[in-house]
């Protein structure tokens, strides 16, 4: 009996009993539909935060200026200026596992170019900044070195600010006025998306540090050489943890800072942030692995119930059929065909009624929804193995069946 | 002479049923040679079932020998009395067994099916062995649009398919009325006359005189064995009122 006829033979079994069929097979749809849309969400879900991951660059720690306590109050952070472009230039030479640090100010302002303008963030960093962030120029290129010593009157645009101020194009070149600086546009930045806090990153206008300084957004009178924030990029390979921590005992030591005072700056560690996100996001997985396997645990055990009845029902047919010449393995065969078509029919339908409802749920909640083929090919793959798992039982029983008994049977 | 198709000598089968030893056969030794047209009588209980079911390489006996067409059936595992049956026993049961969800063309096909042929070989010997029962005409029908007299000719037609050495008949009209049984037997009569080997077991001597032979079981043993001048069936046929509609 080869396959293909018992594969037919099961089907017409299964039609027999059309109703008891679906109701059996509507464990496994459940199961197998649920786990498709969630993982499908779940998947997309994890899509987007690597993303997110993959437009801030990797290995990122930003240190922010911060709270100093000036008699017993603490302030926030940022509140004054602790840190300074010297403090970037130490940590580059001082600290091996520093690949770039890069003194940033920030500031926000009005753009204008032609007879538009856009309120944007203005970002004074030194030309390292764009490979700290692994952010690529669409068009144009990066601060000459006499541009970012010499406070030369260029900038880079990101993309939002282009569309805002050259809806016809043309941005290259062009002069824009930030605080009434008048500045030439040397290049266009790649996009980049939304950040980890729906920040729009390419709303943005990036200028030397000098030109910042001197020209638009100006510095503190005490020290000339303080700064907002520093981003520091490690090299790929070293441990961000011991990094950090040596970054952390050089500006302490930097600030002479004494034992018992608090650091005067804060440090975030960018890729973790968004790492914690993907934990978070591959526990949820692991639940849905878990719902998932009980569901189809439940699945397996309602068509080991009706193989079982099943069998019993149908003892005068096996009966027969072992008196014509069927052997034990071929009913053993048949049963369990029959029950893995049942299991896998129920996955397919799963599968097709899990992506259904994962590109309903993308479409009305907004999720980014992904089902891989790998996925689908598991899950009909795993309904499958319940199938022969839970058939193998009834079908063993089946072919334990005395002949003579069978054909007695009523 | 040739040597019998069947050979049975002191076959013994006892079983337990509900903790109670029962002995069904006490030593049976019997030859049917083949062609021949036997009934096997005897009371419930009396062994003649348990014989029938060795006979048919359904079960295998306690003790003693049984040799079918030269093969020692006794020294057989399993998936080879399947192969056995398949190849060499036709089965008729009182009660038909046909498939309700098939036609009778796949009925037919069933024994077929475990003996590994095509599926055009497979539809071709059907329709043969339905015509040969004269059931060609409703071939593609299911056993509940045909009457009992014509399910027990599809299982008939089933038995023969695989051109075997002997139809087993359980009770064949056990289930059917006087007329259809009379008919049931001239099939089974035109079969002999054509060369078939026919065992069957019955307890109604209405049916064993169509019969060549009679062997009689009691206790689990065989207590006579007979040769008849059978009646003929189809002459019975004729002599009865046409007042039935066509089979």
């Amino acid at each position: 009996m080869n396959y293909l006829e018992a594969i037919r033979s099961a089907l017409d079994a299964l039609r027999a009993n059309l109703m008891r069929s679906i109701l059996t097979m509507l464990g496994i749809i459940i199961g197998v539909a649920s786990v498709v849309a969630m993982v499908a969400v779940g998947t997309g879900a994890r899509e987007r935060v690597m993303e997110q991951i993959r437009s801030l660059g990797s290995n990122l720690i930003v240190i922010i200026s911060g709270s100093v306590t000036a008699g017993g109050v603490r302030m926030g952070s940022g509140s004054r200026l602790t840190l300074s472009e010297d403090d970037a230039i130490a940590l580059e030479r001082e600290i091996a596992a520093v690949q770039l640090a890069i003194p940033q100010q920030r500031g926000t302002a009005q753009v204008v170019a032609g007879g538009l303008n856009w309120s944007t963030l203005v970002l004074g960093v030194t030309p390292g900044f764009l490979e700290a962030r692994e952010w690529g120029i669409s068009s144009g290129r990066n601060f000459l070195p006499e541009e970012a010593t010499g406070a030369g009157k260029v900038a880079l645009l990101g993309e939002t600010v282009v569309t805002n101020l050259f809806p016809e194009g043309g941005a290259l070149g062009s002069e824009i006025r930030v605080r009434n600086v008048p500045l030439t546009v040397i290049g266009v930045l790649e996009r980049k998306g939304q950040s980890m806090n729906g920040q729009d990153q390419d709303d943005m206008v990036i200028i030397p540090l000098t030109t910042s300084k001197r020209r638009v957004l100006g510095t503190s009178q005490a020290n000339a050489r303080a700064v907002g924030s520093i981003l520091v990029k490690i090299r790929e390979g070293e441990d961000m943890d011991l990094a950090q921590a040596q970054i952390k005992d050089l500006l302490r030591q930097r600030h002479r800072l004494q034992a018992n005072q608090d650091d005067d700056f804060w440090m975030r560690n960018l890729s973790e942030i968004a790492a914690t996100r993907d934990a978070s996001s591959r526990t949820l997985a692991f639940l849905l692995a878990a719902v998932a396997t009980v569901s189809l645990l439940v699945g397996g055990i309602g068509i080991m119930n009706i193989m079982l009845v099943s069998v019993t029902e149908r003892t005068r047919e096996i009966g027969l059929r072992l008196a014509v010449g069927a052997r034990p393995r071929d009913i053993r065969a048949q049963f369990l065909i029959e029950a893995t078509t049942l299991a896998t029919i129920g996955g397919a339908v799963g599968v097709v009624i899990g992506a259904v409802g994962a590109h309903v749920a993308a479409s009305l909640a907004g999720w980014p929804t992904l089902i891989r083929p790998e996925a689908v090919v598991l899950a009909v793959g795993f309904s499958c193995a319940v199938g022969v798992f839970f058939g193998f039982y009834p079908a063993q029983r089946a072919a334990r069946l005395d002949p003579i008994e069978a054909l007695r049977t009523e | 002479m040739a040597a019998p198709l069947i050979s049975v000598r002191d076959l013994v089968k006892d079983y337990v049923m509900g903790g109670e030893p029962v002995h069904a056969l006490r030593g049976v030794s019997a030859d049917i040679a083949e062609g021949e047209f036997l009934a096997v009588m005897g009371p419930s209980g009396s062994g003649k079932s348990t014989f029938m079911n060795l006979i048919g390489c359904l079960d295998r006996p306690t003790a003693g020998a049984y040799r079918l067409a030269g093969e020692d059936v006794a020294a057989l595992d399993g998936d080879r009395l399947a192969g056995l049956r398949n190849r060499r026993i036709g089965f008729v049961f009182q009660s038909f067994h046909l498939l309700p969800r098939a036609t009778a063309l796949a009925n037919v096909e069933l024994p077929m099916i475990y003996g590994g042929l095509s599926r055009g070989r497979r539809r071709e010997r059907a329709m043969k062995a339905l015509a040969r029962v004269g059931l060609a005409d409703r071939h593609h029908h299911r056993p509940n649009q045909l009457s009992g007299g014509q399910q027990q000719r599809v299982a008939i037609a089933r038995a023969l398919v695989n051109d075997p050495s002997l139809i087993l008949a359980d009770e064949p009209t056990g289930a059917l009325d006087s007329r259809t049984s009379l008919e049931i037997m001239t099939l089974f009569q035109e079969l002999n006359r054509a060369g078939m080997t026919v065992v069957m077991v019955t307890h109604e001597p209405d049916v064993a005189r169509f019969a060549k032979r009679v062997l009689r079981f009691r206790d689990g043993r065989l207590t006579d064995d007979r040769a008849q001048v059978p009646a003929d069936a189809a002459a019975l046929l004729k002599e009865l009122p046409q007042e039935r509609e066509a089979a």
